[in-house]
């Protein structure tokens, strides 16, 4: 104990006298840190827009058009293969998911979106955070992503416009905004929900899909009676109803195209910044401490332990990584607090204090190399000798 | 004079340098009593500075034995080792001797917090000590702020702070002009003689062994004379003894 507090009673006298220096070296650690975290929140803000109203669904198993390999594009399924999973022992529920893109003109400036036909109060149609349903039919209503509300000035009540490119021509739809649900981001583009036979008609379609007016669902939402059994029902689904594939949500959020690829890129940089950021912190206390070889020789001659020594150095690391990661997290909390919310960053509380305890952590890692150096700085360097 | 503090009898340490082997000090035996100050010099290679690291404790003998304090240096593994050099010996060196960021009074008062010791009357001592050796306005001084000569005097408190059986000093006189050299060693024996310590200074400035109770010199690794009359000592001293 009596090695703890002089090492940091050395630790702090020598950080609070070579302020300046240390400083920098904790600014050049919140840099890191800011990088991280910025990564991590762009990761995790990215993922969201992508897989966002997938994540939220309230079901636990996606069904796909058999060999569709689980992609929402390539599934197009039969309108009643979704009476045919309700049926299903295990299954409470089943809703019919259809996905386009489509685009709102009524505003300043065009806003693209995602159109998911869904069905009011079934699988697939997220709960409202105020308003109602829209209504059966080709009810010309919709349910809109707060997050379209909080760019722009749309509420309840207001109507917008959307374009849509069918056949060689583009249509022009108005909808009713009936109610808003909290944030549903489906790939990368804020969402506007539709009954089904009024996405038919207004998603942009090919010259040959514009003789069918029969809405084929992408994918069908299962809720299940027991969530517990996914994995039996999943094969019961597979077993009793024809021409399908069934997958769990995170395998429909991995198959979601592009999404593996995209989180594999921004994990990897991830990765390589908090390398960079162990090699700047080794680099940065291992010459420190090579120009300190005879003073921690003559703290040794004099009596001093390895474990003050080495401790001290310790300390000192955590002291100046502490600073950086603290000055670091708070430059990025004011960050998200300015930035605009069109720039997909998500700062998750649980991975910034993941991001901001390995930071904690490579600081010591990255030290590791001038500790070990220090300890074994034989006392004799304090004399000629060495 | 009073008990032997150390003792050093036959001692032997040899290396190896390029397949031949190098006696660095040759079957050196002496004494030196607490309130003794003796002067241990020769000429570069002789073997001093070799005696000295062997004496801290610091390098370990071919052969012989070394005590202090009646502790034989040979029978302690390193953390006996770290404990005898924080609590029986003080040191001061040539150069790099003070903790850079600690003020004149902290790098005295580290020794104290080395051993403990650093309570109310620890702290007045220290103080007491700076003053005597003339740094009273220089307590809150950082090394860098300090002269040569006041870094060596700072370094003089800090090696004698603790009470400690043997005080070692490296040629602390090597990086100052001759007339700071006389101030630091005339109080550094003045001090040993005060507080009943046993110094050991290794020189190579032998107008230095004015103040000394006794030299020893050393060539080849050899104790080739000992020079105990007063008389003889400032012969050496002044350049003026016959061979």
């Amino acid at each position: 104990m009596r090695s703890f507090f002089l090492a940091t009673y050395l630790a702090i006298k020598e950080v609070m006298r070579n302020k300046g220096r240390f400083f920098l070296v904790a600014l050049v650690i919140a840099l890191i840190t800011v990088l991280v975290l910025f990564i991590a929140a762009l990761g995790e803000g990215l993922s969201n827009a992508n897989r966002q109203y997938v994540a939220n669904l309230d079901a636990q198993l996606v069904v796909f058009l058999e060999k569709s390999d689980y992609s929402i594009n390539s599934s197009r399924l039969e309108t009643n293969t979704v009476k045919s999973i309700r049926r299903v022992e295990g299954v409470e529920d089943a809703g019919p998911i259809h996905t386009s893109n489509s685009q709102i003109v009524s505003l300043a400036e065009p806003l693209k979106v995602s159109i998911l036909g869904v069905e009011a109060e079934r699988p697939g149609m997220p709960p409202l955070l105020e308003g109602r349903y829209f209504r059966g039919g080709e009810a010309r209503e919709t349910v809109m992503d707060g997050s379209v509300a909080e760019r722009t000035d749309l509420k309840i009540g207001d109507e917008i416009e959307i374009r849509s490119t069918q056949g060689t021509k583009d249509e022009f739809y108005t909808l009713k905004i009936v109610g808003l649900v909290d944030e549903q981001a489906y790939s990368f583009q804020p969402t506007l929900f539709l009954p089904a036979a009024t996405w038919e008609l207004v998603r942009p379609q090919s010259e040959s899909d514009l003789n069918s007016d029969t809405p084929n669902p992408n994918i069908i939402a299962v809720k299940l009676s027991d969530p517990a059994r996914v994995e039996e029902v999943r094969l019961r689904l597979q077993n009793e109803v024809a021409n399908i594939e069934v997958a769990d949500i995170e395998t429909t959020i991995n198959n979601i195209p592009g999404y593996t690829a995209q989180q594999g890129t921004v994990q990897t940089q991830g990765v390589f910044t908090l390398l960079i950021g162990i090699l700047v912190i080794g680099g940065f206390f291992q010459i420190q401490i090579l120009q300190k070889v005879p003073q921690i020789g003559v703290l040794k001659a004099i009596g001093s332990s390895n474990a003050v020594v080495g401790l001290s150095a310790v300390i000192q690391i955590i002291i100046v990584t502490g600073i950086g990661v603290g000055i670091g997290s708070g430059l990025n909390y004011l960050f998200s607090l300015v930035l605009p919310a069109a720039i997909p960053l998500a700062f998750n509380g649980a991975w910034s204090l993941a991001a901001i305890l390995l930071l904690l952590f490579i600081g010591p890692l990255g030290g590791m190399v001038s500790i070990i150096y220090a300890v074994r700085i034989e006392p004799l360097k304090a004399l000629r000798l060495g | 004079m009073n008990s032997v503090a150390l003792e050093v009898r036959d001692l032997v340490k040899t290396f190896s340098l390029d397949g031949a082997t190098i006696n660095a000090v040759d079957g050196v035996s002496f004494q030196v009593k607490s309130g003794e100050f003796v002067a241990l010099v020769g000429p570069s290679g002789s073997g001093k500075t070799t005696m000295l690291s062997i004496l801290a404790a610091l390098l370990t003998p071919s052969s012989g034995q070394v005590l202090i304090d009646g502790q034989d240096l040979a029978q302690m593994n390193e953390k006996q080792r770290v404990k005898l050099r924080r609590e029986k010996i003080g040191f001061t060196f040539q150069s790099n001797n003070l903790i850079p960021y600690l003020t004149a009074r902290e790098n005295v008062e580290f020794m104290l917090r080395l051993n403990n010791k650093r309570d109310r009357a620890g702290r007045v001592r220290s103080d007491e000590l700076l003053a005597r050796l003339g740094l009273a306005e220089r307590l809150h001084s950082l090394p860098a702020q300090m002269s040569g000569g006041q870094q060596q005097r700072v370094a003089i408190a800090r090696a004698l702070i603790h009470n400690p059986a043997v005080v070692l000093a490296d040629e602390p006189t090597a990086s100052l002009d001759t007339e700071r050299a006389f101030q630091v060693v005339e109080t550094f024996a003045h001090l040993i003689h005060e507080n009943d310590r046993a110094g050991i200074m290794v020189t190579h400035d032998l107008r230095m062994c004015q103040f000394v109770d006794r030299v020893l010199q050393m060539q080849d690794g050899k104790l080739v004379r000992i020079y105990e009359s007063k008389q003889e000592i400032m012969e050496l001293a002044q350049g003026t003894l016959k061979h």
